[in-house]
């Protein structure tokens, strides 16, 4: 019980996201609509992946600091996760976009940068596949993360909301963000339980993918 | 004014008479409602309940294996 509490939070919150996304009172929005819900679901996979990434930077630094070749697993597979989240991120932004912007790509800031960020850690993944020695593959690996979660926050975080270019999403290339008009009191009773909840079921295939590891490893 | 908002009420009564005209061949089920979504939600629960029991599996089967190999 004490060690497995926190699955047990990832099913509940997810099971009230599922019932309150779609039950769930929203504001009215144009050309949003009920999509507005996708708030729970798409924009959650980009808070997932977020969190699981600075979980697998603070490792990378950890094993560059102390050696020790559990910071490198759990930095791989937290990272490993994470692709899987900002490749559902994707997939499911550019649904939405189709419906409610009118195509599936546009040249939104926002979506090249998550592009170029998805590109930069499938190329750790690579890269961690392409090196053979242990502890070799741990130094170049946990290097190279520290530049890739860089490159995420220049990516995800700073061109979008500094750049000229209009984007559609909320807060960045001049629009407001959604705090300030309508990231309601309702949307947040679901949204952040939301959040908690995705992130905490990807840490537990997370930790299933290390535990499967670590017993290959023997 | 208030002649206005008389018309708009009566409009109104007409308007929800109207609609339950038209709904007289749905059930009172909770299942039916809104658009029936409450039927969508109901499938995402069991799917996602699937997803779970799956997990679960998975983990069980993992802590197994741990359990032989510390012998």
């Amino acid at each position: 019980m004490k060690r497995y509490w926190w699955k047990i939070v990832a099913v509940v919150f997810l099971f009230y996201t599922i019932i309150m996304g779609f039950l769930g009172p929203v504001p009215h929005l144009p050309v949003l609509h009920e999509t507005i819900r996708n708030l729970y679901f798409h924009v959650t996979m980009w808070f997932g992946m977020m969190i699981l990434l600075t979980v697998g930077l603070v490792n990378s630094i950890l094993y560059l600091r102390k050696s020790d070749l559990k910071n490198d697993i759990l930095a791989a597979e937290a990272t490993n996760v994470s692709v899987l989240l900002g490749t559902l991120g994707l997939i499911t932004g550019s649904i939405w976009a189709k419906y409610t912007w009118g195509a599936w790509w546009t040249n939104d800031p926002q979506l090249n940068g998550a592009a170029i960020t998805m590109l930069a850690y499938l190329a750790y993944l690579l890269l961690r596949s392409s090196v053979e020695e242990e502890q070799k593959r741990a130094r170049i690996a946990a290097v190279y993360n520290v530049f890739a979660y860089v490159m995420m926050v220049v990516f995800i975080g700073i061109i979008p909301k500094f750049t000229n270019v209009d984007s559609l999403h909320p807060g960045k290339g001049g629009n407001p963000g959604f705090n300030t008009y309508d990231l309601d009191r309702n949307l947040r009773l679901v949204f952040y339980p939301a959040i908690i909840g995705w992130t905490l079921l990807a840490t537990w295939i997370m930790t299933l993918r290390i535990r499967l590891k670590n017993i290959q490893k023997l | 004014m208030r002649n206005y908002l008389g018309l708009t009420a009566i409009m109104m009564m007409g308007l929800s008479v109207f609609a339950q005209e038209q709904n007289t061949a749905e059930m009172a089920d909770v299942m039916r409602s809104n658009g029936k979504i409450y039927v969508v939600v109901a499938v995402l629960l069991v799917i996602f309940s699937g997803i779970i029991l799956y997990l679960i599996s998975i983990d069980r089967k993992v802590s197994k294996l741990e359990k032989e190999i510390k012998k």
